[in-house]
């Protein structure tokens, strides 16, 4: 048997195959972002204060342990939620909440139908969000994202014909560069638009 | 001009019998660090649901997090809350969240968010209790944590 000589075997491409490997775990690291619909829970208050509000001004929702949405007392899907609510808080039917003891005036920037048996103002327009405590958490956070949408699309249509851009887009170039303008701008928007959500105590 | 071309001809070639030395380095450094977890699951790793509206957490190091789940044991129903690394009952929440207090700068306590990481399949009641213990003790910024997408059909 003849002992051949084994050339020496070029090593040059070992790097290209490393790169390799290494710009595919670089780009398919997570690091484990945590995004999720952001929520403030009201305050606790010593004295149970009624606030009386018209039948009108709320938005019923209510959703069973079936999963089954009823939306003021009609039967409907969660994919309805978004259009209902942008009605229901666009509609500008009366006058604003009272600032400073100025009366309140109609809505300038609505562009709803402006039913006298919907909501008066997006500032007076209560969304309530009544569940059980079978429903299926995906569900409930389902419901939620509607509501945020139906808000974050009022909020861009105002912006985009105030400002000529999205509210998207504001909330982004303040989070790289926060300016007074921006936020000036985005306080305005969220007074006009305000989330205004409740959620009574949970069917048992 | 003429500094340049006679460096070319003297020098010789740099060796690169290294390079792979050094990106099989790094390379090692990422896949390493790309499994490594804060907490350890007691609890069935939760399916989170999915959501377009989603908002970024800011400031991870002021972010608490709740799990809730199902137990691993499928014998045992209902479901479960997971901080750090144990399972609690509602009611030790705010014990939770007094104690990731004290590991904060007291200014930055109003800062502090809540996640609360559940599994779709988790009953709203248990959510709601946790809300009403997060309430009690005034820790008032809360996340649903979702993961980001437009088919919220698969969520119920």
């Amino acid at each position: 048997m003849a002992r051949r000589e084994v050339g020496e075997i070029n090593a040059g491409s070992m790097a290209d195959i490393a790169f390799l490997l290494l710009i595919f775990f670089l780009v398919t690291t997570t690091m484990d972002v945590d995004s999720g619909i952001a929520r403030k829970l009201p305050e606790k208050t010593d004295q149970e204060s009624d606030v009386i509000v018209k039948e009108k001004n709320v938005l019923d929702i209510v959703v069973n342990r079936n999963n089954q949405l009823l939306v003021e007392n009609e039967y409907v899907k969660v994919t309805d939620i978004k259009r209902l609510a942008m009605n229901f808080i666009d509609n500008g039917g009366g006058l604003g909440t009272p600032i400073d003891d100025k009366p309140g005036e109609p809505c300038d920037y609505c562009e709803g139908a402006r039913d006298p048996n919907s909501s008066d103002h997006p500032t007076k327009a209560v969304i309530s969000l009544q569940s059980d405590r079978g429903t299926k958490y995906g569900m409930y956070v389902s419901i939620q994202n509607e509501i945020e949408a139906a808000y974050n699309q009022l909020r861009n249509d105002l912006s985009l014909k105030r400002y000529g851009r999205s509210y998207d887009s504001l909330l982004q170039d303040y989070n790289d560069n926060p300016t007074e303008s921006l936020k000036e701008k985005i306080d305005n928007l969220k007074d006009k638009y305000p989330q205004i959500i409740t959620e009574p105590e949970p069917i048992k | 001009m003429s500094k340049f071309r006679k460096g070319k001809k003297g020098m010789p070639a740099i060796s690169t019998a290294s390079l792979p030395d050094i990106v099989f380095m790094l390379l090692f450094f990422f896949m390493v660090s790309t499994t490594m977890r804060e907490t350890d699951l007691l609890i069935k790793k939760p399916a989170l649901p999915v959501a377009s509206e989603v908002k970024k957490l800011e400031h991870k190091s002021l972010v608490s997090t709740i799990y809730v789940g199902k137990s691993k044991d499928t014998r045992i129903a209902g479901d479960k809350i997971q901080v750090n690394d144990k399972i609690i009952e509602v009611k030790e929440v705010p014990n939770f969240i007094y104690s990731e207090r004290a590991l904060r700068k007291e200014d930055e306590v109003k800062f502090m968010t809540t996640s609360i990481k559940a599994d779709k399949e988790a009953s709203v009641g248990t959510i709601l209790d946790i809300k009403e213990q997060l309430r009690d003790i005034n820790a008032l910024k809360i996340s649903f944590s979702t993961s980001k997408g437009n088919d919220l059909s698969k969520n119920y």
